[in-house]
């Protein structure tokens, strides 16, 4: 028996994402990813000071602030030839850090968890049990059971109140929920303290860009200034703030977020061998210790795995135009070579062609176009990206940080390599890179300091920031790896303003329609042979999407009335 | 009471907050709603009495980054008590429930709470090729909009998007961004701001929740006590630009001193927000009071006014301005100021603003009469 379920919203991500799977005997045997929103940045870009691209395309999105204006502004210094000053890479990795830790932790509790945790069972839960178990998982000081019984009553009469809010038509009570009362307990009083805690790391945020989320960025460096004989800027009361930041993050993820994400993923091992989906990992890299330039200085590795082949890694680069294309056969776009073609991102093309059904519909057209997400391919391969790539690029790369974690947590939950290879192994990556991260967070803000002791107080490379040094014509690329994966912008100036910009995000990577050969990207594929017990609750299938930690909002497309230009844009 | 809902001050007793806490709480929200001190009495007693309405959380063309903000308030109590002190009913960012289940609640709640609910909006509206551009559950995001609004008691638009339509919205507009005050013959709380501050929103949402109104608004419809102030008018450095003293380039000496960004393209001049307010019960900045964008050296980009994104460059200062007299003429100042002259003036310009106002603009008159102009306005 076949049935074609369609979950739009799909809920618990950033943006707006439909999913239609095909379930045949209780198995996904087929399914189609859709992104439903956009908003044409790209075109938007287009004509402006390249110099303030990093603040319009931070509105990309919101979850993973940041991650957009970086990408902007190394494109634009690629561009220029600009080398930003050491205090501005330590500045800019430092928030680079915060958000991920932010980012994955409010991924794993308010995103993430309720597929795994059930919130009704907890009111059954013994709040002495829940201590003692959180005791034995770590020395977390909110473990007593006067705490956990005070969460528990504060959850009953929630429910009991008749209005559950988020917690509404849940699939409570689903099969597929395994956790003991006493684990569900211990995770939903986490969810809570997660919530609080989020919004203190982001502080660092505002101490070097001004607010979160949206900081500000800046070409050729960082805006803000050291000055430790000063009120007026970065001096030593607010490097210490951030400091006890980064030591209180270190404390929340070793001491809840890393025990929990073992404790639950003990219960649901049989999810390391369900929505691995593709073979192939593909990951830019991040974090440099001697520029951007120089990658093999990157602790978080570049890279492209192939057939889960983890012995060897091919070179990546953005520049080659026979690395990365974007294809548009089944997404809303016209190219005026052929829609069958593949185009690199400095000679892409985005023309809007909804050919899709006229709202109110059903269902999507999807041996047609269905997607506002174009199709992007390395060497024609579909990849996945995110953590669990970035990981294994590292794994494979022999980084010493990330070998010892994955081993640990390997050998914790008694699974072999192989099981990093599901839904669980994503999940499971990023809490690896949480911890790996938190701690590189550390040795930044050392260095910052040492830098500051040396009389190194730079925070900003002057040299061609006035547009009239600048080139007739420039063309640039910014790589970085955001929260959800490999990101990276392509910019071309022309008369010192943008000519064309264009986005690949990462859940266009992981999010997008099928290619021109019929090929899925990571989510259809990683959704096949997903069990789906009731087709009615089909938490599996959120499960592995939520895995993958979907924002949509970036599936932006250069648009052009015309015709005439060629963007194109994406990302998510 | 309606239907034996808990009031907030039992909710606050089940979570394990004591009666001290309650009024501390009520305090604040009385400061952040702009009530005073001697309010917080009137807020304990509303407290008390109010049950949890419903709410409804929409997203149409956004980037999430109001409801990232809205996590980020800065009370305590605010942050863990306002989420369930209200019924979020729909919200896509937290909800439990996907697809046709998230939907039922909220028709659910449409319907039972029919004319009660409050409807928070985040995102604008696409009105181009009929609604492609955004459609949720297959229906597009006008048509949820206008289903949503009819039976709302009240709503919000939160940030930029929902109230000017932000950056999707800026030259050329590719699909008809659209501010959602547009589309409705109801009237819309703005709430502007790219995101707007977590404090400013939950104060509003405090408000509504106390007297079941909407508080003051402005022409604009904008929350008349947080957007009645320029940036520029409660800025710190503001001694700096009555003073003539700019930096001049990112992290020079100036920069490292905290000196005026007028320069560096500042839209604190012409920007309304409560980025940095300072009164008698309330200390306004961004992350729970951590900082603000002038603070950490970058100028204010003015993500809260309409249409902020087209008053670029962002990085060339804002040229001769009508009302602006002064503004338009900073280079010839800080040149014709000094440092020597600044030193002192810093030190009481706050007092002294208005004397000191005459003696720059007579200097600036006197330079402008003498000096070639040099700025490069493009």
């Amino acid at each position: 028996m076949s049935n074609r379920i369609v979950i739009d919203p799909v809920t618990r991500i950033e943006g707006h994402l439909r999913i239609e799977a095909v379930v045949e005997n209780g198995v996904v045997t087929d399914a189609f990813s859709a992104g439903t929103m956009v908003r044409g940045i790209e075109k938007i870009l287009k004509g402006r000071d390249p110099r303030d691209a990093w603040a319009f395309t931070e509105r990309v999105c919101g979850v993973c602030t940041t991650v957009h204006a970086l990408a902007s502004c190394r494109s634009v210094e690629d561009a220029l030839g600009i080398a930003v000053p050491k205090n501005a890479e330590l500045v800019r990795n430092l928030m680079f850090c915060a958000q991920y830790v932010q980012d994955h932790v409010v991924h794993f509790y308010h995103l993430h968890a309720l597929d795994w945790v059930d919130v009704v069972s907890m009111l059954k839960a013994d709040p002495v049990a829940t201590s003692k178990l959180a005791q034995s998982l770590s020395p977390w000081p909110k473990s007593n059971p006067g705490h956990f019984a005070a969460v528990q009553k504060r959850l009953k009469g929630f429910v009991e109140s008749g209005q559950l809010g988020i917690f509404a038509n849940g699939y409570w009570g689903h099969k597929a929920y395994k956790l003991p009362p006493e684990v569900n307990l211990l995770a939903v009083s986490h969810y809570l303290d997660a919530l609080e805690w989020q919004k203190e790391i982001v502080k660092i945020h505002a101490i070097f860009g001004g607010k979160n989320p949206h900081p500000n960025y800046l070409v050729g460096g960082v805006p803000c200034s050291f000055n430790l004989e000063e009120l007026n800027a970065i001096n030593t009361e607010r490097l210490n703030h951030v400091g006890s930041l980064i030591k209180d993050a270190i404390t929340f993820v070793e001491q809840v977020y890393i025990p929990d994400l073992l404790a639950i993923a003990s219960f649901y091992k049989d999810w390391a061998a369900i929505g691995g989906g593709l073979q192939n990992y593909l990951a830019y890299g991040d974090l440099p210790t001697k520029g951007y330039n120089d990658p093999s200085s990157f602790l978080l590795p570049r890279g492209a795995i192939l057939n889960r082949n983890l012995n060897e890694i091919h070179e990546v680069s953005g520049k080659d135009a026979n690395e990365i294309k974007e294809y548009i056969s089944h997404s809303w776009y016209q190219y005026s070579g052929g829609d069958g073609v593949g185009l690199h991102p400095f000679k892409g093309e985005t023309e809007f062609n909804y050919t899709g059904p006229k709202p109110p519909y059903d269902h999507l057209n999807v041996e047609g176009k269905y997607s506002w997400l174009k199709t992007p391919r390395w060497k024609d391969h579909p990849m996945e990206v995110g953590p669990l790539s970035r990981m294994l690029v590292a794994y494979a790369k022999g980084n010493t940080d990330v070998k010892e974690l994955v081993g640990v947590v390997l050998k914790k939950l008694d699974v072999p390599i192989t099981a990093l290879f599901s839904t669980l192994g994503r999940t499971a990556g990023r809490g690896v890179e949480t911890q790996v991260v938190a701690h590189w967070m550390k040795g930044f803000y050392d260095d910052l300091i040492t830098n500051l002791k040396n009389g190194d107080t730079k925070t900003f490379n002057p040299v061609h920031w006035e547009p009239d040094t600048w080139p007739a014509t420039a063309e640039g690329v910014g790589m970085t790896e955001a929260p959800r994966g490999a990101l990276a912008h392509w910019v071309s100036i022309k008369d010192r303003v943008i000519d064309n910009y264009q986005l690949v995000v990462p859940s266009t990577w992981n999010a997008s329609p099928r290619d021109t050969k019929g090929q899925r990207s990571a989510y259809e594929e990683a959704l096949i042979g997903t069990p789906v017990a009731n087709v009615e609750q089909p938490v599996e299938v959120l499960r592995t999407i939520h895995s993958f930690d979907p924002c949509l909002a970036c599936a932006v497309h250069l648009y052009d009335p015309d015709g005439k230009q060629v963007h194109q844009v994406q990302f998510s | 009471m309606s239907g034996g809902q808990p009031t907030l001050w039992k909710v606050m007793q089940d979570k394990g907050y004591d009666r001290r806490d309650f009024l501390q709480f009520c305090t604040f929200a009385a400061a952040a709603a702009g009530l005073g001190p001697d309010a917080s009495a009137e807020v304990a007693k509303a407290f008390e009495k109010k049950a949890r309405p419903p709410v409804v959380w929409l997203h149409f063309q956004e980037c999430t980054c109001c409801s990232e903000s809205f996590i980020r308030a800065s009370h305590p109590i605010v942050a863990d008590v306002l989420l369930d002190a209200i019924s979020l009913d729909y919200s896509e960012t937290l909800q439990a429930a996907a697809g046709h289940q998230a939907e039922k609640c909220k028709a659910d709640t449409m319907k039972a709470y029919a004319g009660k609910y409050i409807l928070l909006v985040e995102g604008s509206v696409p009105t181009g090729e009929h609604g492609v551009y955004c459609t949720i559950g297959g229906r597009t995001a006008e048509d949820l909009w206008q289903e949503a609004a009819a039976g709302a008691a009240a709503i919000v638009a939160w940030g930029n998007c929902a109230s000017y339509g932000c950056v999707q919205a800026a030259k050329p507009n590719p699909t008809g961004a659209t501010p959602i005050q547009k589309l409705v013959g109801k009237s819309v709380i703005n709430v502007p701001g790219c995101p707007p501050i977590a404090d400013v929103m939950v104060a509003l949402v405090t408000h509504l929740l106390m007297f079941g109104r909407a508080p003051e608004l402005d022409a604009q419809g904008r929350l008349k006590e947080f957007y009645s102030r320029r940036v520029h008018d409660t800025c710190y450095r503001r001694p700096y630009y009555d003073a003539g003293l700019f930096v001049e380039s990112f992290d020079d000496e100036h920069a490292r001193k905290g000196y005026c960004l007028y320069k560096m393209g500042c839209r604190g001049p012409l920007t309304y927000n409560a980025c940095l307010t300072y009164n008698a019960c309330a200390l306004t900045k961004w992350n729970g009071g951590t900082s603000y964008p002038i603070q950490s050296g970058h100028g204010c980009l003015g993500c809260s006014e309409n249409g902020f994104w087209d008053n670029g460059p962002f990085y060339r200062h804002l040229p001769a301005f009508p009302g602006f007299g002064i503004e338009s003429t900073a280079d010839s100042v800080g040149l014709a100021l000094g440092a020597a002259t600044a030193v002192g003036v810093a030190a009481h310009a706050i007092s002294t603003n208005i004397r000191k106002r005459q003696v720059i603009h007579d200097q600036v008159a006197e330079d402008v009469k003498n000096t070639p102009k040099s700025e490069k306005v493009d």
